[in-house]
Parts: C-alpha cells; sequence; structure tokens
C-alpha cells in the first residue's frame, strides 16, 4: 500500500482505486489529467472516490495520487467579490485558463497569493495571543476591514510581528513557540471552525422586505427555510436577502441552479448600491456558483464550501448572512452519489443519512462568542424546491424539524403575481418573542401589537373568505365587508412588494411600521364613519386613500405618508356629512 | 486501439451489454458491434473495470449474441461539425437521412458538451417578438433563454413552435434565426407536419432537422439532443449564427432514459425516473445562452407532453426547475376554440424583466403586464363563485374583473395561426381591454403609466 493507487473501475462520477492507502476524505488526484476526487468509501483494499471533474475518457490501469489531505478552503485577504466553483476555484482564473467552457484538470488558487495587501498589525512583540485573537487587519476592500487571526489551535507569545505590504503567504507574526503566522489559513470544510459559545439570537436580521420583517421575522444567527415549487420566487426572494438584508457579510450560494442566474447576480451585484453603507453591494459578497451541469460531487461540496467562509468571517466578529439556493439540490447531489454507491436507500431513494446532514449543516449557524471574544453570527437562509411543490418529501421534512422560520411559498399566489408569494396563513416566525424587545427599543414601542393586530385581521378574512365562498360579499354585514377591505389593502398595499421596482424593493422598518399604522388608521376611521352612516363604497374610494396606496412606488414615501394618512381620514370624515 | 475485437460477451439485458476481460477502456468510449449476420451498432461504455464493461447499445440489442465482435473505438462520441449542416436532415445519430452525402466537418465535437462557466455567460436580455400576445406581453422571450412548452396530447403546442419559429425575430434587426429542430420518438405524421411546414415557408434551408422517429431505437434518443445542442453550439459559438433549439418531445427523451436506468438495475427515484434525471436533464437546457466573446446565441423550445396533463409529474416538474419559466398550454382554452390555448397564469417568464421595458420594449411594459395577470386571475377565480352565488352577488368591482377574464381570453389570446403582432399592438391591445376595469380597480398600474397610455383617463 501506498500513497500511488490504479484505478479499477470507473462508473460516471464514482471511482474505485486498489492498492491506495488513504484515509476518509482524503484529496486523490484520478487518471493521467489529475482530475481532483475525495476519498468517501473504504472496502478492503479498495478506495472509492467521488470524482469533482467530469470522468469521460478515464481508463481502468491509470494511476491515482493520494495529496493526504482533506477538502479545505484557502480563508484570507481576497475572498471578497469572488465567486467560486464548489471547490473554490475562482470563475474568473477558470475562465482564463480554459476559457468560456469548463473543461477539466486544472487548478487555481482560491485566493490570488501574489497580491499584495496592506497589513497594519494590532498586537505588539511580547503580547501573548490565543487561538483566533486577532493579531492585524487588511483593508480588504472599501467597506470590510479583514481581521487577520491567529489559526485554531495556535496561540504563545509574540516574538516579532511586521507591518506593511505582504502577500499571503509571506510571514508577518512569529510566536515564542516558533510558529510562523502568514495571513492566508487553510479550514478543511466538512468540520466546523470553532468557536466559545453560543447564545440567544436578540436582534433582527432586517431585510428590508415587509412580509419579512414585519410578519415573520429572522434573527441574526437563526435559520430559514424557503420551500416551494418552481416558479414562486424562492431565487428572487433570496437574491433579495442578498441584496437587502443588514448583514455585514454576504456568501451566496448557487447549488445547482440555473446559469444565467448566476450571470444576472453577477452582473447585478457590482452596480447595487448597498442602503446601509453606500457602496457597491459586491464588497461585501462571496459567491459560489456550482451549476446544474456542473460536476454533481462539487455540488455536494459546494454548501460545505460556503458555509466554511462564512464560519471564517463570523470568527472576525461578523455578522453573516448566508444563503443557499438550493438545498434540494444539495440532497439530490448526495442521493446519486449513494445510488452509485449501492448504499440502502432511504425514503424517496435519498440516502438514509439525509436529515442528520441536513442538520449539521444548519447547525453552523448561529450567534456565538468567538475564540477571539467578539461577537459574531451566521444567519442560514436555506431555499427548498420540493418535487411538484409538495412538502411533505424527505428534503422539506428534514429542513422543518431543524429551521426556525419557515416562509412557505405558494403557487396560487405567484400565478396572481403576488409577490413575494409568501403564504401569509401557514408561514411561521419562531423568533418574535425574542426580538420584541429590539422592536420596541428601535422602532416603536407598540411595533409587537401593530403586528399582533395585522396578523389578525389576515386571520380573520381567511374566514370569512370561506363564508363568501358560499353566499357572495354583498351578503356580509357591513363590518365584515370593511374588514375585508381592510384585508385586502394589508395583501395588495402591505404585502406585496416589487422586487424589480426600484423604490418598491426595500422598505426599511419605520417605513413598514408606518404603513401597517396607515392600515389600522384606515379602519378605525372607516368604521367610525359607516357608524355614523357612510356607505361602505365611498369610505373605500376616497381619492386620498389611492393616493396613499400608490405613493408606496414614490420617493420619500417615508416622509409623506403620515400627511397622506391625515388626508385620507379626513376624507373619510368628511364622507359622513356626504350622507347627511 | 481500435484493432483488437472481443467475443466476451457474459449477458446481454436490454439495452445493455456485459462483457469481460477487455484492455483497459475508457468511460464514455464509443464501441462498434459486428453482429454475426455482418451488420453494424454502435454503443456507449457506461461502466468499465478491470474484470467487466457495461455498454449501452443505441440501435438495440436485437440480433447480438455472445459470438458478436465488440471494437473500442478509443474515443468519446463525437459529431463531425461543419457549416454544411445547415439545410440538412439527419437521422437521430446524426448520419443523412435526406439522401445527401456523409458530413464532413471542420472537427468533431464532444457531444457531451461541456458547462459553460458562469463567470463567462452574458445576461440574456433582447427581447424576442413573437407575435404572439400572450407570450409577448406575459411571458416574454429573451434571446439565450430556455422556456419550455408545457403541453399535453392532443394539444396545438406544435403549431405555437412552428409560429414561434416562424415569426421570431428582435425588434432592431433582420436577422434569421437557424432553427435546430430535434425529433425524439414523435411519429413519423407529426414530424411530416413540422418538416412541410418548414418547407412550406421556406425555413428549412435556414434549419437542420435530427430526427429520431417512434419506431427508432429509444436508447438513441439518449444521444440525439446532445448532437442537435452540439450542432447548436457549433453554429452559434464558431460561425456566430442566433440558434433557436426546438425539441420534442422530452417525454420520450425522459421514457428512454428511465429504460436505461432499469435494465441497469439503478435505485429508481420518483415514478421510476433516475435519481440523477434532474442532473441529466440540466446538461440539455444548460447548453442555452450566450457567452463572453461570441455574437451567436442558443435559445432553446423544449416540448414536453405532461402525462395526465400533471405539472407535478417528475418530468415537467424537473424540466420547470432548470428552465427559465414555462408556457403552459391548457385544454381548457383549447376546448373553448382559442387559438394559441396559453394559460398566461402558471406560465412564466424568468428573464422577461431584462427584456423589457424603457428601450427595449416600452416602459409600461412590466406594469401592464402585472396588472393583466392580477385582473385576469382573480377574473377566473370568481368564475367558480359566481356558479354558486350568482352574479348578482357580486359587487361592482367583481362584476368588472369577471366581464374582463372573458374578454382577455377572448380578444387578447385568441389569434391567428399567421397573425403576428408587433409588440405595441400588443401593448395597444391590452390597454384597450383593461378599459373595462375602472381605474381605481387598476392598482398595478402606476399613475403616470394612466396618465399616458390610458385610452380614455390620459392626460
Amino acid at each position: 500500500m501506498s500513497d500511488k493507487g490504479s484505478i479499477y473501475r470507473i462508473s460516471g462520477p464514482v471511482v474505485t482505486v486498489t492498492g491506495i492507502d488513504a484515509k476518509m476524505y482524503d484529496i486523490v488526484r484520478v487518471g493521467d489529467e489529475g482530475l481532483m476526487g475525495e476519498v468517501i468509501e473504504l472496502h478492503g483494499e479498495k478506495a472509492v472516490i467521488q470524482v469533482y471533474e467530469d470522468t469521460s475518457g478515464v481508463r481502468p490501469g491509470e494511476p491515482v495520487i493520494n495529496t493526504g489531505e482533506t477538502l479545505s478552503v484557502a480563508l484570507g485577504p481576497g475572498l471578497l467579490t469572488q465567486i467560486y466553483d464548489g471547490i473554490q476555484r475562482p470563475l474568473k482564473v477558470l475562465e482564463e485558463k480554459m476559457g468560456v467552457f469548463i473543461t477539466r484538470g486544472v487548478d487555481a488558487d482560491g485566493i490570488e497569493m501574489d497580491k499584495i495587501w496592506e497589513f497594519k498589525p494590532s498586537v505588539a512583540v511580547g503580547d501573548e495571543v490565543s487561538s483566533g485573537q486577532v493579531i492585524g487587519t487588511v483593508q480588504e476592500t472599501e467597506t470590510i476591514e479583514h481581521r487577520v487571526m491567529v489559526p485554531p489551535g495556535k496561540g504563545g507569545v509574540v516574538k516579532e510581528i511586521k507591518g506593511g505590504e505582504f502577500n499571503v503567504t509571506e510571514i508577518i507574526c512569529t510566536l515564542e513557540d516558533g510558529s510562523e503566522l502568514a495571513m492566508l489559513q487553510r479550514w478543511p470544510v466538512r468540520s466546523p471552525r470553532p468557536f466559545v459559545q453560543k447564545y440567544a439570537p436578540d436582534t433582527p436580521l432586517v431585510t428590508g422586505q415587509r412580509i419579512l420583517d414585519f410578519l415573520f421575522p429572522l434573527a441574526k444567527g437563526g435559520t430559514a427555510g424557503i420551500p416551494g415549487p418552481f416558479g414562486s420566487g424562492k431565487t428572487v426572494t433570496q437574491q433579495q436577502l442578498a441584496k437587502w438584508s443588514d448583514a455585514q457579510i454576504v456568501v451566496y450560494i448557487g447549488c445547482g441552479e440555473r446559469g444565467n442566474e448566476m450571470t444576472e447576480v453577477l452582473t447585478e451585484f457590482p452596480e447595487l448600491i448597498d442602503p446601509n453603507t453606500g457602496k457597491p453591494l459586491m464588497n461585501r459578497t462571496v459567491m459560489i456558483a456550482n451549476t446544474s451541469n456542473m460536476p454533481v460531487a462539487a455540488r455536494e461540496a459546494s454548501v460545505y464550501t460556503g458555509v466554511t467562509i462564512a464560519e471564517y468571517f463570523r470568527d472576525m466578529g461578523y455578522d453573516v448572512a448566508l444563503m443557499a439556493d438550493s438545498t434540494s439540490r444539495w440532497a439530490e447531489a448526495m442521493r446519486e452519489i449513494s445510488s452509485r454507491l449501492e448504499e440502502m436507500p432511504g425514503e424517496e431513494g435519498y440516502p438514509a443519512y439525509l436529515s442528520s446532514r441536513l442538520a449539521e449543516f444548519y447547525e453552523r449557524a448561529g450567534r456565538v462568542e468567538t475564540l477571539g471574544g467578539a461577537d459574531g453570527s451566521i444567519s442560514i437562509i436555506g431555499a427548498v424546491s420540493p418535487p411538484g411543490g409538495d412538502i411533505s418529501e424527505p428534503v422539506s421534512q428534514g429542513t422543518l424539524r431543524i429551521v426556525k422560520v419557515f416562509w412557505g411559498l405558494d403557487a396560487g399566489l405567484a400565478r396572481q403575481r403576488h409577490f413575494p408569494s409568501i403564504d401569509w396563513l401557514s408561514s411561521y416566525s419562531l423568533y418574535p418573542t425574542a426580538l420584541d424587545q429590539w422592536y420596541r427599543e428601535n422602532v416603536a414601542p407598540d411595533f409587537p401589537d401593530v403586528r399582533t393586530k395585522i396578523s389578525s385581521l389576515l386571520q380573520v378574512e381567511s374566514e370569512l373568505q370561506e363564508i363568501v365562498q358560499l353566499v357572495g360579499s354583498d351578503a356580509l354585514p357591513i363590518d365584515q365587508q370593511l374588514t375585508l377591505e381592510v384585508a385586502r389593502m394589508i395583501r395588495e398595499y402591505f404585502l406585496q412588494q416589487n422586487a424589480f421596482h426600484e423604490v418598491d424593493t426595500y422598505s426599511n422598518l419605520d417605513l413598514q411600521y408606518k404603513m401597517a399604522a396607515a392600515i389600522l388608521s384606515f379602519q378605525d376611521n372607516a368604521k367610525l364613519a359607516i357608524e355614523a352612516g357612510a356607505m361602505l363604497e365611498d369610505v373605500v374610494n376616497v381619492p386620498a386613500r389611492t393616493d396613499l396606496l400608490r405613493g408606496r412606488f414614490e420617493e420619500n414615501y417615508g416622509e409623506r405618508i403620515e400627511s397622506l394618512v391625515t388626508k385620507m381620514n379626513k376624507q373619510i370624515a368628511s364622507a359622513v356629512e356626504a350622507e347627511d | 486501439m481500435s484493432g483488437k475485437e472481443y467475443r466476451t460477451i457474459t449477458d446481454v439485458k436490454g439495452p445493455l451489454v456485459f462483457l469481460n476481460k477487455t484492455e483497459p477502456v475508457a468511460f464514455g468510449e464509443i464501441v462498434t458491434l459486428r453482429l454475426t449476420d455482418g451488420s453494424i451498432k454502435n454503443g456507449q461504455v457506461l461502466d468499465t473495470s478491470d474484470d467487466m464493461v457495461v455498454v449501452q447499445v443505441f440501435e438495440g440489442t436485437a440480433g447480438i449474441d455472445r459470438k458478436t465482435g465488440i471494437r473500442f473505438m478509443g474515443d468519446v462520441f463525437r459529431l463531425p461539425v461543419s457549416k454544411d449542416l445547415i439545410g440538412r436532415i439527419l437521422t437521430g445519430a446524426g448520419k443523412p437521412r435526406d439522401g445527401g452525402p456523409e458530413i464532413i466537418g471542420e472537427s468533431n465535437a464532444d457531444i457531451i458538451g461541456a458547462a459553460i462557466n458562469p463567470y463567462s455567460r452574458e445576461s440574456p436580455e433582447e427581447f424576442i417578438q413573437t407575435g404572439i400576445s400572450a407570450i409577448d406581453c406575459c411571458t416574454t422571450l429573451v434571446r439565450g433563454q430556455k422556456l419550455p412548452i408545457f403541453s399535453a396530447s392532443g394539444l396545438p403546442h406544435n403549431d405555437i413552435a412552428l409560429q414561434i419559429a416562424r415569426q421570431a425575430k428582435l425588434l432592431d434587426s433582420d436577422e434569421q434565426f437557424i432553427v435546430v429542430f430535434c425529433a425524439m420518438g414523435i411519429t413519423a405524421e407529426e414530424y411530416n407536419y413540422f418538416r412541410h411546414d418548414l418547407e412550406r415557408t421556406g425555413a428549412l434551408e435556414n434549419a437542420v432537422l435530427f430526427v429520431n422517429l417512434a419506431d427508432d431505437p429509444a436508447v438513441e434518443r439518449l444521444i440525439t439532443p446532445r448532437l442537435a445542442l452540439t450542432a447548436a453550439e457549433f453554429l452559434a459559438f464558431e460561425h456566430d449564427y442566433h440558434v433557436l433549439v426546438i425539441y420534442t418531445d422530452m417525454t420520450n427523451y425522459c421514457d428512454s432514459l428511465r429504460q436505461i436506468g432499469a435494465a441497469r438495475e439503478e435505485v429508481p427515484g420518483r415514478r421510476g425516473y433516475p435519481g440523477y434525471m434532474y442532473t441529466d436533464l440540466a446538461m440539455l437546457y444548460e447548453r442555452a445562452g450566450i457567452v463572453k466573446g461570441k455574437k451567436g446565441s442558443i435559445t432553446q423550445f423544449p416540448i414536453l407532453t405532461m402525462p395526465g396533463d400533471d405539472i407535478t409529474h417528475p418530468i415537467p416538474d424537473l424540466s420547470g426547475y432548470i428552465t427559465e419559466g414555462q408556457i403552459v398550454i391548457s385544454r381548457e382554452l383549447h376546448q373553448k376554440g382559442i387559438y394559441p390555448p396559453i394559460n398566461v397564469l402558471p406560465s412564466l417568464s424568468r428573464l422577461m424583466n431584462a427584456g423589457i421595458g424603457d428601450g427595449k420594449t416600452r416602459e409600461d411594459h412590466k406594469s401592464v403586464s402585472d396588472q393583466l395577470y392580477a385582473a385576469y386571475a382573480q377574473g377566473r377565480e370568481l368564475r367558480g363563485l359566481v356558479a354558486i352565488v350568482g352574479e348578482d352577488a357580486l359587487n361592482e368591482r367583481d362584476r368588472q374583473l369577471l366581464k374582463f377574464s372573458d374578454i382577455f381570453e377572448d380578444t387578447y389570446l385568441r389569434q391567428n395561426r399567421d397573425e403576428d403582432r408587433s409588440i405595441t399592438q400588443t401593448l395597444e391591445m391590452a390597454w384597450d381591454i383593461l378599459t373595462n376595469i375602472d381605474t381605481k380597480y387598476l392598482v398595478r398600474l402606476d399613475q403616470k403609466w394612466i396618465d399616458k397610455y390610458h385610452p380614455t383617463d390620459k392626460k
């Protein structure tokens, strides 16, 4: 046995090797072209390998070399603004090396090894440093300061530290025990990076999406699942979150999805301005794109690559949001590999370990005290693509058991072009109680009460709709007809939000609160007017109300909304007089 | 390498041949089989090891016995590609079918094709006018998109595909599309219909046809679309053509995939289709697009018939997750005598927003389309209600919406098979039918568009 073996069998992305000395998850080079693969099973003297590149043309007998390393990512300045494939090869470098089509056998470093960065030390000779402690900083992009940390497992007294211009592999710090530290570190993707402890989340991840922030909020460090059939707007929702959420770092994993969609993100993001910093969004973004026609084994790895990069930024003390679109494709990659291994299948052909893999992945989210003593978080938002939109399937169910927020997309709403087509009756968030204090202090003291009123109106509407289906709306008493109008206003004015409209695409929490309050104000005033004898029709159709509704597409709506509401209420009051 | 002929077949099962004791054979390698009667069949290696090789035979295994000789050709499947492909009709395996000469390739291209680097793609954003209002206004097609037609047996999907092929054009150029037509397991009658229509309109001269008919070997269907796409890629990326690939019927393709999976005794996924069908379909559909530095483009129109009109069946379901939208054909509209019977509600074009608006179609396009959708969706929903409570129980708004939904189907969706509406006509007609609803109910329209375009309420 040695670190070199030869191919015994090839079946698609799965290759069996004899005569090799290998550990589980070792990275190997397969065949004459040196294709990258990973050991996923050992049988006696045979090792089974999943290969991250296409295996057509590879023959039995070709050599396989064990590198002895596990699949790991390069971490250091230069990660931001990058777009990678599933195994952290920068797609730009691949284009330079092999043109517009992805061929194989090409290696590329995850970050540029020669690029010079300005390193500013923050510790001095003689200081005691420990694992995860920040020893200096690099201004990586305009908005993000990259904090260079002591890698986990290392620490001691600083013997020498340098400031100035270095590339990522040059030694910038030497410890008394002789350890030499560079800006670059590596971490195996399948092991979570260590931290001190997890905290309970207490701050919302503000996304600017009204239905999400207002009704079903996600906390920083929380987990959310978005299941929905095709065409219901999963990807648009994920992209809206990547664009507008107030995380400091965004990791976007396009896992087994469309090539053109990734291109759209690539062309759009550099032009979009982050509402929180005023700088291009790309400055805070790392993208992983393993499209559906790229090798399936690399798709399996892409999720781990992404979450490891997210953990690295979390360890610097940043709030990171990670979007995985779609976790179903990741699960299918597992299924495909598993069936090639002839494993006993679980439900619907998925491997029996599906739910534990899903749980392990989402468990890498959380708000933590980092090794360096900072407070950092990862929020994970996973899209799920259930076959036929039926969420009783294993991936959806495995996800729902773990995540705390469920944004259920509904094909019926999408067909009416009600976007985001999140079903307000079946979706839920378990975070409001933990976050209410924050809302009271930062938005408005009665924020939680307004939310409760809005969501109960929607609940009442669904009950009334059942009656309307039988008898028609005219048969309802007038106060219930008003309730239906108010609920329609919530749906059309508040819950619907046009992601492609430059103004409507983002609403801050203050505006969201004002809009919700405007609806309740309409309800109260309309009720009074009707009790005083006004016609429902006249109350609903006051011109100022239409102005209020249409106004949300105009700039500075937040400043005008209160005067619009006052005007509307005046007109509603005069509807009574007209009756008299 | 191709010198030795092996006679070591141990098993034959369905379309698969198993043989042992060979030299090292490459995964994906092409083989030829010489039967005892002298005839030749072709196949490809699906699994290879020191002990055993599994070969999938394209033409079916009838006539194969233990004495059949097998040669390994030392290479993966390639198609000779050349500009001379234009105007030719080929079999599902890429051989001439029109009596013409063999294709002499400028090069031989691997038919599996490589994935386009997402970084190297250009965003598709050029509006293609199909002349069909339902598509142009509501599910706008752009160049480089893959937009399938979800249909079912007995519906006029072929007519719609042909109408699109005839009428598709960019607004500011007369450039013609090259049509690559790929038939998989369709009947000779359907094929003749396509061919005659292409001949009648002269489009055949600008087309390449790959034809695998219902009585051709089922396994051959697995390579037919790959040949078609390889030809399309060559024409688009080496010769700057804009290519429209129409393939029909994806359902037959998927059934062949299932057949191979069953023969290999793989663990089946939903409804017996293999678990890797998503990846396999993606490797076809994702070959649409535009790439940096190349002038040409590939736009795909796969047609699939939904078994039992069921959109959740694995074939439309997995397709919908990969393609950039779908055009859904409705039996209900067809039975009402409306052509094209496109149900716009479940139809969708994901790339629409990139291809419409000021400078592309018209500034009000997005608003108008949203408003049509919303009004039609609500109108249709009300039909169910009216059936129970009668029209008298409706309020004024609902009565208008109900009426609108009928007008929408009757005048807007309905058009002739040779009616080519310009985008301006399409949008003007939309505004016209929207006058049936009071402006105050048209909440999806920005006030500025109402002021500018509303036929009666404009300022």
